[in-house]
């Protein structure tokens, strides 16, 4: 696949870094606000199908291979359950950084959300782990699609 | 009052929009008209009280379906066949 016209590149350039920085906020906020791992992922895997369709396919995976993602997508996974699986000493799934003074360890008062981020525990851990493996998942799926179209143009 | 407005306003234009998605013979002219229907629709999730619901429907149905069905496009012809 060709490349888009320079106007289309250049907004895609100036548009990206924000479009970035707002879907790894919501991944990282996704105790606090409304929006989680995949609504966040979803967000950073629309920025990067922005810069597929401005440049070429073959660009993008110059920058990245799609084995790349496969292992990006698999460490998500991989560090989803052995999150969940830390906590079996009591159940599956269970909060034991809540209350230690480690990683976002603190306890919320009462009341409405402070908007404090260093709460929740395993939960901003997760919200990562799930944001790793849709970002992941969701550009491999387009830019193989990318790739695959390209090539058959090429045959054509 | 706003929202009454919005409440009554927002679903009829999702259903125009989908219908010029369907009435265009430019196949990148419906997409971005199916873009706007997404668009449309996560703002009617989000006067819903549903913002969980709206980003995944505006990052998801508004910008990687579109982005997947102008790649496809680009590989095909840009018109349909009468």
């Amino acid at each position: 696949m060709s490349e888009m016209s320079k106007i289309v590149r250049t907004i895609s350039n100036s548009l990206f870094p924000f479009i970035m920085i707002y879907g790894l906020y919501v991944i990282m906020h996704g105790h606090l606000t409304p929006g989680g791992g995949f609504q966040g992922g979803a967000v950073v895997a629309s920025g990067c199908a922005l810069m597929l369709v401005a440049y070429s396919s073959g660009w993008v995976f110059k920058k990245v291979k799609e084995s790349d993602l496969s292992v990006l997508e698999s460490i998500g996974a991989i560090g989803f359950i052995s999150l969940a699986f830390l906590g079996i000493g009591v159940t599956f799934f269970y909060n034991f950084l809540v209350g230690s003074n480690l990683l976002f360890g603190e306890i919320p008062p009462a009341g409405p959300n402070t908007g404090n981020l260093n709460t929740a525990g395993l939960l901003p851990l997760m919200n990562l782990s799930v944001g790793l493996k849709v970002i992941a998942g969701l550009f491999a799926i387009v830019a193989v699609m990318a790739f695959v179209a390209s090539r058959g143009m090429r045959k054509k | 009052m706003i929202e009454m407005i919005l409440h009554a306003a927002l679903p009829i234009l999702i259903v125009v929009t989908a219908i010029i998605a369907v009435l265009f013979k430019d196949l990148v002219s419906a997409t971005i008209a199916l873009a706007a229907m997404s668009l449309l629709l996560s703002l009617e999730f989000y006067i819903l009280q549903a913002p969980d619901v709206a980003i995944a429907e505006a990052g998801v149905g508004a910008c990687l379906t579109t982005a997947i069905l102008i790649i496809s496009i680009k590989a095909t012809k840009r018109m349909e066949d009468e």
